[in-house]
């Protein structure tokens, strides 16, 4: 099963769902003769795009839409707000490329604060996949959610084999009681690593991936917080406004606190080269942060990264 | 309904007395709410298939606002076709009620919000492909200020409903020549404006938006051209009916005191020329 046939699967048996894209295609070439008058590609025109996916919404439908993220979140970010996060209606939004993934497109293409627009618009609900097996999970339950949706779009392929997706619940990977380190994204590969060689170096440690970033999951870092002695949070996004800060608001709405170490991008834009280079670059491979947390280097051989299939 | 002109033109004065209503405790958009309501008039009663027991059928024509601070005009037009009650007008701007300066959705008769310019071409297309895509024959129809048209996604839109053959969506242009602050074509200048829209794949024509005889035979004719959207314009003039305050720039937004209205709806009737002092809010 892939993105493209699940999408195929669900909108052929369900005449509500209409697929559209701002002429992005890389994940639904072959929809077109599927859907005839259902497949929309209303061109380089992200805000048309979504003012037409409102517009269809109010007929009843349920638009799937397809961008590159940067452009779907931030060019369309006030009609997303304004036509589907107001009235709240059922836009599904799939944004293909955010953080990292974006590879050696450079700044213009970098969604690094895509969680943080997203989650700040009532109702919307945030969705960030740790790979392909965990994307698959979710959608289903997604697209037929009532509310508005933006998935993180991540369909690398990856070796873990998640659990059935529950909303708004995190997926909780082992319990450690020294250091808990909380994900999203395709950095869950890289935090599966480094919670090995933080586990061989003698710590105990767990991992979370949190999947749904709104509603997140305050009980798993609430407990987190309680049980660990470090919470470490590991993102490709901003400081700002994304896990680190859900992180942060939960701590304080519990009356509670926590040593919490956050891996992000500080007020920059990542370094563009193809993705293995650009996690080795910034210090987000799982050697790298599980030797930050260390404070000395271990020995173990770097774990290898695939390079991102993306195309265009 | 089967109107006269004549009757359209009683139903134009009592919206545009409670346009000039709506200008006490706080204002409104008085210019452009002017320069529509005559359109606004003859759509209600002459051209959209809505009443208001169908205004949820899925077969109903679909009407959206895009300039959104001409609801006023709006509000009168579904007080008199009794969408809404005319005792709702008092609401305007109070918190008990959802009536203030730009539309909202939950007022029968209201399809969409707007408030923010060159969004609803784009939902109208989302509305008319959904129609096309079943088959239905319900006309959509979106009027937009001429100022507003200095938003690229109106023209995003233009481009879109072109390529997609929507010839049952038909976008309004208030062409009443002016923006907040300024005559159009001293800022951005939009004119030839029906060889814009003509170049961007639309039938267009043009019409007095104040006669209701010009705005019957352009729309006798709906749909213009198969498989292109259809662009009415409609010459208007901003504050029409009040000659104090026509094509003003500085008459926009208005907030008047309960003297300076009753002179107003006296020189609405065309009984006095009123002498308004009050100063045009700034908003922005």
């Amino acid at each position: 099963m892939s993105y493209e046939q699940l999408l195929t699967d669900t909108a052929l048996s369900d005449e509500r769902f209409i697929v559209m894209t701002a002429e992005n295609r890389a994940l639904i070439r072959n929809l077109p003769p599927l859907l005839g008058q259902r497949f929309i590609d209303t061109g380089i025109t992200e805000q048309t795009m979504i003012g037409a996916a409102t517009g269809l919404a109010l007929r009843g439908r349920i638009p799937v839409v397809h961008a590159l993220t940067s452009f779907l979140t931030m060019r369309a970010f006030e009609f997303i707000r304004t036509d589907i996060g107001i009235p709240a209606l059922p836009v599904k939004l799939s944004g293909f490329i955010p953080g990292f993934l974006s590879d050696a497109n450079g700044p213009t293409h970098q969604a690094i604060e895509d969680i943080a627009l997203m989650r700040g618009i009532p109702n919307m609900e945030v969705l960030a996949p740790a790979d392909e097996d965990d994307l698959l999970q979710m959608l289903p339950l997604v697209w037929h959610s009532e509310s508005p949706a933006y998935v993180r779009i991540n369909n690398r392929k990856g070796d873990y084999k998640h659990g059935p997706f529950v909303p708004g619940k995190a997926e909780v990977i082992g319990e450690g009681s020294d250091i808990t380190l909380l994900t999203y994204g395709l950095l869950f590969e890289q935090c599966m690593t480094a919670a090995k060689i933080l586990s061989a170096e003698g710590l105990s440690t767990g991992v979370i991936n949190m999947r749904s970033l709104k509603p997140a999951d305050e009980q798993a870092i609430v407990t987190a917080a309680g049980n660990s002695r470090l919470l470490v949070t590991v993102e490709d996004h901003l400081l700002t406004g994304g896990l680190y800060s859900i992180v942060a608001e939960t701590l304080l709405k519990h009356r509670t606190t926590a040593d919490v170490v956050p891996f992000a991008l500080r007020e920059r834009w990542f370094r563009p080269a193809l993705l293995p280079d650009v996690l080795q670059h910034e210090g987000f491979t799982g050697k790298q942060i599980a030797e930050q947390l260390l404070g000395y280097r271990v020995s173990c051989a770097a774990n290898s990264v695939a390079s991102n299939a993306f195309e265009e | 309904m089967n109107l006269s002109f004549k009757q359209l033109e009683d139903i134009a004065l009592r919206v545009r007395a409670h346009v000039i209503n709506m200008t006490a405790g706080g204002g409104c958009f008085i210019g452009a709410s002017l320069s529509i309501t005559d359109v606004l008039v003859y759509l209600y009663t002459s051209f959209l298939d809505i009443r208001p027991d169908t205004v949820t059928d899925t077969d109903r024509d679909y009407f959206f606002l895009s300039k959104g601070h001409d609801v006023p005009a709006l509000y009168g037009v579904l007080a008199e076709l009794d969408f809404i009650g005319r005792e709702r007008l008092q609401h305007h701007l109070s918190t008990d009620d959802n009536i203030y300066w730009h539309p909202n959705a939950t007022i029968p008769g209201i399809e969409f919000h707007s408030g923010s310019l060159g969004h609803l071409p784009s939902v109208a297309i989302g509305v008319a492909m959904d129609i096309k895509i079943l088959g239905k024959e319900n006309k959509v129809i979106c009027i937009l200020g001429d100022g507003e048209l200095n938003e690229g996604t109106c023209w995003e839109a233009m481009l879109v409903a072109g390529a997609y053959r929507l010839d049952n969506l038909l976008f309004i242009i208030d062409r009443n020549q002016f923006q907040a602050n300024a005559a159009t074509e001293e800022l951005i200048p939009l004119e030839p404006l029906g060889d814009k829209f003509q170049a961007f794949g639309a039938a267009v024509k043009r019409v007095d938006g104040h006669d209701f005889s010009a705005v019957a035979s352009a729309l006798d004719t709906w749909p213009f051209e198969k498989g292109k959207p259809g662009v009415l314009i409609a010459d208007t003039i901003r504050g029409k009916g009040l000659p104090s305050i026509e094509q003003r720039a500085d008459r926009w937004f208005c907030s008047f005191k309960e003297q300076e209205i009753a002179e107003l709806l006296q020189e609405l009737k065309g009984t006095r020329i009123s002498t308004i002092t009050s100063e045009t809010l700034v908003v922005r």
